[in-house]
């Protein structure tokens, strides 16, 4: 036990989401954006992976954080374009192509990552929000990186640009209807190639955030599959970003319940408390199910969906 | 005229024997050169480079390409299903293997006994004392250190880094080495100060790097101001210590580069002694014992160097009892000890030294570890 008692689960659980939840986040964004025009791409774990290793590899070598972060977005969108260029073919699966460009992705991380798995890469700057708490705990919990600052403004600026824009307009014409996407003169195949890509860079810099802040290593164990779970959270969130802010910070903060109800003593039955994310996604999903509300929100392209 | 139809297994066998016949000529060159050259295999369950597990039976691995007359081949990354028994199969039958480590823990059941028996030339050995001789076929062999002693060691260094009287374990999951690992160390900080606790958090698998991160943290935020582990990659739970500006100590291999100024002291395997040994020996025509273990004595296991942060005090207290171990029955469970759920586990004047048999089905957390084994 320490000086704060049961506080400290609160305090750990607001670090873990705030620590945690960013490559859910960044990942969960780009999955909506490709979503939303039509096509899944499951592949986003591959990215996520390849974006840690290109991320960690260009910090490393330029001593550039920041570089590091670019360099994984252009890596995540170059492996988006191959997914949309192939799924543009006719008659391709583009959940087929999702599978085989994860394997390809994290295959070829591992590939290029060996040099990198020894050294020591600069960390990305964090910006200590908790600097009037005097609560050491507080003042950890609070210590934000900037990734995190701008997921979450991406998050909303996603959900305007799909409201009030004519890109947003066009991503949803695209994902709901190609007919009447073609009727109205777009070319399908080259909004959701576009769309693909982008969904890509966010994953990638989900991957460095990753290897450069938290943990904040480069190796093959890296993701324990955030892509993956990312994906799910798309659902989870009805493929409205803003909803897949508070997906990922809830995902994020169950995650910090294991360990910080260990630290507080409470240690009987610690494999049910690191299961608490998914018993909690399950819950959610059943709890706002609806005979008749099934699907709200899926643009009606989705191969799932048809 | 009609053709027999082919079987696919039939194929397979026919390609395989054909592959394999062509690279039996071409390969062992340097084999069949020298008359008595060895290959040996080692298989690793993750990266080799992990500042871990794996790298410290990697480190050992090189020191034995570097024999004369012995050639290595080695494969990472390998799971413990059927990819094993894929790989033994391949070092065996196309590198010529005759001499195997097979280093993870989950090798051994079924793998390696499903491998084994169908190549009684070749040697299986492997990294746990799993080994017994009435259940087991003769050309496996087992080999472990006592590196519950470097934990020990490791808490010496912790007791005297501490302030708060609290220190922290990022632990796996609660199988009888790990909880003697956990044990030992509180037990050796303890010889410093024994109001000192130990706070242990386990994460329920070998490698997952955020979760423990997140561990770390939480002990971090529990105010453990010196932290250690057992995971297969300390790299995260190092860094992520240092991080928050904590103490840590070592283990599986030298972490000193990851956190300079904060490392105290690490738990190491010293596989390359062990392996360049039981090489030498299968070289010399011997025969490797089945059962072999070894401590800081027989050089299985060394310390990481002190850290600037180790005060003369700690040095000397911890060079003093690492002479004590290396005499040889040293006791690092003794008693009058208690579990941390209340029940006796050894009276006054009672003992388990390092060898003793009865540390390796270990269930329970001494008094003064917070934490659970279920």
């Amino acid at each position: 036990m320490n000086e704060l008692g049961l506080w400290a689960i609160p305090i750990a659980v607001l670090g873990g989401a705030i620590r945690v939840s960013t490559p859910f986040l960044f990942v969960s964004l780009g999955e909506v954006l490709t979503e939303r025009s039509g096509r899944i791409n499951l592949g986003l774990e591959g990215t996520l992976v390849i974006g840690a290793m290109v991320g960690y590899a260009v910090a490393y070598l330029s001593g550039s954080p920041w570089l590091g972060v670019l360099a994984a977005a252009a890596a995540g969108s170059a492996f988006g374009l191959i997914h949309g260029l192939i799924c543009s073919l006719p008659r391709v699966n583009d959940i087929a192509i999702g599978i085989a460009m994860m394997i390809l992705g994290t295959g070829l991380a591992f590939y290029f990552g060996k040099p990198f798995v020894q050294p020591v890469a600069p960390d990305l700057p964090s910006i200590p929000l908790g600097w009037w708490s005097s609560i050491p705990q507080v003042e950890a919990a609070l210590n934000v990186n900037v990734l995190f600052l701008i997921g979450a403004a991406a998050a909303f600026a996603l959900w305007w640009m799909f409201k009030t824009t004519r890109i947003g307009l066009v991503i949803r014409v695209v994902g709901d209807s190609t007919d009447a996407a073609r009727a109205m003169g777009l070319r399908p195949a080259v909004v959701r190639t576009l769309a693909t890509m982008a969904g890509g860079a966010f994953a990638g810099v989900g991957g460095a955030y990753l290897s450069l802040f938290y943990p904040g290593s480069w190796n093959e164990g890296i993701s324990s599959g955030q892509g993956l779970m990312a994906v799910a959270l798309v659902i989870f969130a009805r493929w409205n970003p803003v909803a897949c802010f508070g997906a990922a910070l809830l995902f994020g903060g169950a995650g910090a319940l294991g360990p910080s109800l260990q630290s507080v003593g409470i240690s009987q039955g610690y494999h049910l408390f690191f299961t608490a994310p998914y018993v909690l996604t399950l819950g959610v999903l059943i709890a706002t199910s609806s005979t008749t509300r099934a699907m709200t929100g899926a643009p009606g392209e989705l191969s799932i969906t048809k | 005229m009609p053709m027999k139809p082919l079987s696919r297994r039939g194929f397979l066998h026919g390609s395989a024997a054909a592959v394999g016949a062509a690279s039996l000529g071409s390969l062992p060159f340097q084999a069949q050169a020298d008359g008595h050259g060895l290959t040996v295999g080692f298989i690793y369950v993750g990266p080799k480079d992990d500042f871990g597990y794996n790298q410290a039976h990697a480190e050992g691995a090189a020191a034995v390409a570097m024999m004369d007359g012995v050639t290595v081949v080695e494969e990472e990354n390998v799971a413990e299903t059927v990819d094993v028994q894929n790989s033994m199969e391949s070092m065996i039958n196309f590198d010529g293997a005759s001499l195997l480590f097979p280093t993870s823990f989950g090798y051994f059941d079924p793998h390696i006994l499903e491998v084994a028996p169908n190549h009684p030339d070749v040697r299986f050995q492997h990294a746990a004392g799993l080994w017994s001789a009435d259940m087991h076929p003769m050309n496996v062999g087992s080999y472990f250190g006592y590196i519950g002693m470097g934990q020990y060691l490791n808490g010496i260094t912790a007791g005297h880094a501490t302030t708060s009287k609290k220190l922290g374990f990022v632990a796996a999951i609660p199988i009888p080495q790990v909880l003697l690992n956990i044990n030992s160390f509180l037990l050796g900080a303890r010889q410093v100060d024994p109001e000192i606790t130990c706070q242990v958090i386990f994460t329920g698998s070998w490698s997952n790097a955020v979760r423990e991160a997140e561990a770390t943290n939480a002990l971090a935020d529990a105010g453990c101001d010196v932290i250690t582990c057992h995971v297969d990659g300390p790299k995260v739970v190092i860094e992520t210590a240092a991080g928050r500006g904590s103490y840590v100590c070592g283990y599986h291999a030298d972490q000193t580069s990851l956190a300079p100024d904060l490392y105290l002291t690490g738990a190491e395997w010293n596989w390359a002694n062990v392996y360049t040994g039981m090489v030498q020996t299968a070289l010399d025509g011997g025969t490797i014992p089945n059962f072999v273990r070894g401590g800081l004595t027989d050089e299985f296991i060394k310390m990481s160097p002190l850290g600037p942060a180790v005060s003369d005090a700690s040095r000397a207290q911890f060079e003093a009892t690492k002479a004590e171990i290396m005499a040889g029955g040293f006791a690092a469970i003794r008693g009058p000890l208690m579990s941390n759920t209340g029940t006796q586990i050894l009276g006054a004047g009672e003992a388990l030294v390092e060898t003793d048999i009865a540390l390796e089905s270990m269930d329970y957390l001494v008094e003064g570890v917070i934490g659970s084994t279920s």
